[in-house]
């Protein structure tokens, strides 16, 4: 086996398994520092010795072991804490224990870890953070990057959280039941942040930023794996597959953005609609739904339409009144307002754009939204002025691109 | 299971809008009160517990070059004042969260939950 084969082990190995390593060894020691370090510690070990010795059969049971005992080790020479090396020898030093880790077994400590960085006690950009960093993988300095923030501002939100987690008392546990459904909630709704910032940028250059989108993709499908009987957590999975798998087709060539009905749905990854319409298929048959199920069967009206004209938008308006049960907001009205305009004509919708308009002062989508529909209803002037108030609130440079063509071509006519 | 939990201290600083004290001396108050501080005895977590004079009989003192001097009131001249606190030893923040939930006062005021070094 060459370097390059290596390499490539240990890089898999990481994506498998960081995340494993890092939440036994909290579970274990209770030091998230700890954890983080001597995870690290034993892949640059794997990347030292398996040239040497080839890649274990279980790098998996292999990097979990050293990781271990490596902690052992830390916490001997540093002398510290008798329970915490109490509870690590109990597992280390058994040769017995010594990979015998079920690859498949139950996670629970993955998704203690999970419930964790998602408590309601953080704040929401450190929960988002926290996920990546103990979950993924994820550096200091890229989390930095993907959230455009300085290294150092990203390295004191992630130390202040830890350290809250430990001087609070937060528990490092799965809920109890009582709590359960709310905490699950959250922990899906810092998976769709993460998404969501990435597939529409809020600030930089492109309109989207594919590394975040990437992660929370992993996450969410971590998340569905975790959390097999919840039918929310299937239902997110298919809603970010839906979208990512016409990603491709959004932005143009001159980096702007592509509205839905001009995308080349020939491009869009039928395969991967397909694997999402499937796994929603299995969320609805729980009989359960929810904001991600309703969100992501939207999502698939139009990612099953062969052309724009064959979308069911009456049906679209019916998912979005059902849908706004559960999330009452006006920034799904409008939404649904969309569908209106699309199903009924531009009139209605624009009356429908008008009675919650009040609510969404400031919304840099609610002129773009607007301007969409007067120029749909033939109102030129009227679109031109909306067009002019979006590209002043535009959040990224692909929208504002986009706007200033549809302005142009009002213009030109 | 949660392997690592260890009861921790945390002082609740529960504070209000003073001008609203009457609501927590009112009958409904009171017997929410009572029924909140039944609940920690049962629980086993209270440590100590104190309500305050109104904030208008605090003094407060700062020492600037080896001068002491006082001032009328309190350090921070905010419409919600701390008007009394607990110290409770619990199983983790979320219990902390809990029991600070239950307090009267919660519903139109707030309970900060400090743990204690």
């Amino acid at each position: 086996m060459n370097d390059a084969d290596v390499e490539a082990a240990v890089a898999a190995a990481f994506r498998d398994e960081w995340g494993r390593i890092v939440a036994t060894l909290i579970a274990r020691t209770g030091d998230w520092d700890l954890a983080e370090e001597c995870a690290a510690d034993a892949f640059a070990a794997a990347l030292e010795t398996w040239p040497r010795d080839g890649v274990p059969d279980r790098p998996g049971a292999w990097l979990t072991t050293t990781a271990r005992r490596r902690a052992l080790d830390r916490l001997r020479r540093a002398k510290a804490g008798a329970v915490k090396l109490r509870l690590l020898a109990a597992t280390a030093d058994e040769p017995a224990a010594l990979g015998t880790e079920p690859p498949d077994g139950p996670d629970d400590d993955r998704l203690r870890l999970l419930y964790t960085c998602c408590h309601p006690a953080l704040a929401k950009e450190a929960q988002v953070a926290l996920a990546l960093r103990t979950l993924t993988g994820l550096t200091t300095a890229e989390i930095a990057r993907a959230f455009l923030v300085p290294e150092a501002t990203m390295a004191k939100r992630l130390v202040r959280a830890k350290r809250k987690i430990r001087v609070a008392g937060i528990p490092y546990r799965v809920p109890p039941p009582d709590q359960l459904p709310a905490r699950t909630g959250a922990v899906l709704g810092v998976v769709y942040l993460l998404f969501n910032e990435g597939y529409g940028a809020t600030s930089g250059d492109g309109l989207m930023r594919p590394e975040l989108t990437r992660e929370a993709l992993r996450l969410a499908g971590l998340v569905a794996e975790l959390l097999p009987d919840e039918p929310e957590a299937l239902g997110l999975l298919a809603l970010l597959r839906l979208h990512d798998a016409r990603a491709a087709t959004r932005v143009g060539a001159d980096g702007a953005l592509v509205p839905l009905e001009e995308q080349d749905r020939g491009r869009w990854d039928r395969a991967e609609i397909d694997a999402a319409v499937d796994l929603l298929r299995r969320a609805l048959d729980r009989e359960r739904p929810g904001p991600y199920q309703l969100q992501a069967l939207i999502a698939a009206c139009h990612a099953v339409a062969a052309r724009p004209e064959d979308t069911d938008w009456p049906r679209i308006v019916r998912l979005y009144d059902q849908l706004l049960e559960y999330t009452p907001t006006p920034v799904v009205r409008l939404n649904r307002a969309v569908a209106v305009a699309m199903a009924d004509g531009p009139a209605a919708g624009l009356a429908q754009v008008d009675a919650v308009a009040p609510e969404l002062a400031g919304y840099p989508l609610l002129p773009a939204t607007r301007a969409d529909l007067l120029r749909r209803a033939g109102r030129a002037d009227d679109a031109a002025t909306q067009y002019r108030a979006a590209l002043a609130v535009a959040a990224n440079a692909g929208e504002r691109r986009y706007l200033a063509r549809r302005l142009a071509e009002l213009d030109d006519r | 299971m949660d392997t690592m939990s260890q009861p921790t201290r945390y002082l609740l600083l529960i504070s209000a809008d003073e001008d609203l004290a009457p609501e927590i001396v009112s009958d409904e108050g009171l017997h929410r009160f009572h029924e909140w501080f039944a609940d920690l005895e049962r629980r086993g977590v209270l440590r100590a517990h104190e309500g305050l004079h109104p904030s208008s009989t605090a003094t407060t003192v700062r020492v600037r070059d080896g001068e002491v001097l006082r001032t009328d009131g309190p350090f921070m001249e905010t419409k919600d004042q701390v008007g009394g606190f607990a110290l409770i030893e619990c199983a983790g923040l979320d219990e902390a969260v809990e029991i600070a939930a239950g307090h009267p006062a919660a519903r139109f005021g707030q309970v900060e939950i400090r743990p204690v070094r």
